[in-house]
């Protein structure tokens, strides 16, 4: 279904569709996230992804006009790429270990001490919150003073200054 | 669209609700899914909400784009803000365990904190770049 | 045939990865080149995701009654890779309303021919 979405994403024209279309994927990818265990990954994509992105597309189409032009020549050297770089990628992953293998070493470095240890050291049963907030603080205060250099981004670029004689 | 009787009556049943929804979110972040990002995205869908059924106008009379600018700000401070505190009482900068003489309630309260400021960034920006994608007007 | 069954979810990664790369290269329009980016995005996030998962586990909130977990550290990366990336599309599409404001259309064909027609400047 997901692989419906994208290409009729790909293939569509009228961008308000594909702004439908693009919700509709990141609810059906939020729906994979939970299938794969990753639940406030996927609350934060559903809301994130299929809330606020469409609403933000939504509003810059408004200001921009509603239809993609179409394109003056066939895409052959593009989708030539692109399969080139799928043919490299699918033998590049064919080196990592295989899905829900216990030994690989994504389990074994650092995230026995995480879950044997997050609930002592912390008190906080959800070792996502635990994780995020405690043991990789840093990071999310990264995140925090990016999310609001995005913010300051967008009011610089989108202000309009009041001055003598119209605005900018 | 506020005209629409249907629209305001869902809208005026569902909001209140969306709101508590984000701050059960932000708190219960410990015991399930959910934390700061969630609950800040939802505090701001609640309020753009709010603006598409009764009108930018009416909404910017509700949350003026001052409050959501200080807000924007306030939330990267706080969070800079308990990592002094942990500096001032001891520790390293962003220790918890300094902020109460039990170092699991510490934690619970630098979590606590930390959520807080994250949450009150997240909606600030969203509702801002909102405020300012809506409020643009096509032409010159 | 084993190599499908166990990497499968790898090439689906890497076909909506393509899928993201194609419409960023191939596609003139800016706003839907950058749904483009968001869906490459998605994909990687996939990517991260997919790996940390135990067939038999559970979410990882730590529960008396369940023993096997799925692996929280990708969680907590890819919760910060997915508010970044918000704030990426964002910003794009606050330059993308000042490109149409500047040059009148949005479409990468017709403003380079407008930055040629008037002179390279750069």
């Amino acid at each position: 279904m997901m692989a419906v979405t994208v290409a009729a994403i790909v293939l569509q024209r009228n961008l308000f569709s594909v702004v439908v279309l693009a919700g509709v994927y990141s609810f059906l990818m939020a729906t994979v996230l939970v299938a794969l265990d990753a639940v406030d990954v996927a609350m934060t994509e559903a809301s994130v992804g299929a809330g606020i992105s469409t609403v933000l597309l939504l509003g810059a189409l408004y200001l921009c006009g509603g239809e993609e032009a179409k394109p003056l020549s066939r895409p052959w050297v593009p989708l030539a790429v692109t399969l080139v770089i799928v043919g490299a990628l699918v033998y590049g992953t064919l080196g990592l270990s295989a899905f829900s293998d216990p030994q690989a070493p994504i389990h074994t470095h650092v995230v026995p001490r995480y879950l044997g240890q997050a609930l002592a050291e912390t008190g906080v049963p959800n070792v996502v919150t635990a994780v995020l907030a405690s043991y990789r603080g840093y990071d999310t205060l990264g995140e925090t003073v990016v999310v609001f250099t995005a913010g300051i981004g967008v009011i610089a670029l989108l202000r309009r200054l009041r001055r003598k004689g119209g605005s900018k | 669209m506020k005209r629409e009787p249907v629209l305001r009556v869902v809208g005026k049943l569902l909001i209140p609700y969306m709101l508590v929804f984000a701050l059960y979110v932000q708190f219960h972040g410990d015991y399930g899914p959910g934390g700061g990002f969630q609950a800040g995205v939802i505090t701001a869908a609640a309020v753009i909400f709010y603006a598409l059924i009764f009108g930018l106008p009416a909404a910017r009379r509700l949350v003026p784009e001052a409050l959501v600018e200080t807000l924007v700000a306030a939330g990267a401070f706080l969070y800079i803000a308990v990592g002094f505190v942990g500096l001032a009482l001891g520790g390293n900068y962003l220790d918890y365990f300094v902020l109460d003489p039990d170092p699991v309630a510490g934690q619970h309260r630098g979590i606590f904190w930390v959520e807080i400021g994250v949450l009150v960034t997240v909606s600030g920006v969203m509702l801002k770049v909102f405020y300012m994608f809506a409020g643009r007007g096509r032409g010159s | 045939m084993s190599a499908f069954a166990s990497h499968y979810t790898y090439w689906i990664t890497v076909l909506l990865m393509a899928a993201g790369l194609f419409i960023v290269v191939a596609r003139g329009n800016l706003v839907k080149k950058l749904i483009g980016l968001s869906i490459f995005q998605t994909s990687v996030y996939l990517l991260y995701i997919a790996p940390g998962k135990l067939i038999g586990g559970t979410a990882p909130i730590l529960s008396a009654a369940f023993k096997v977990y799925s692996n929280p550290l990708p969680h907590v990366l890819i919760l910060t890779a997915i508010v970044v990336g918000i704030a990426t599309l964002a910003l794009g599409l606050a330059i993308v309303v000042r490109i149409r404001e500047a040059y009148g259309s949005i479409e990468e064909d017709e403003i380079v021919a407008a930055d040629r027609a008037s002179g390279d400047r750069a």
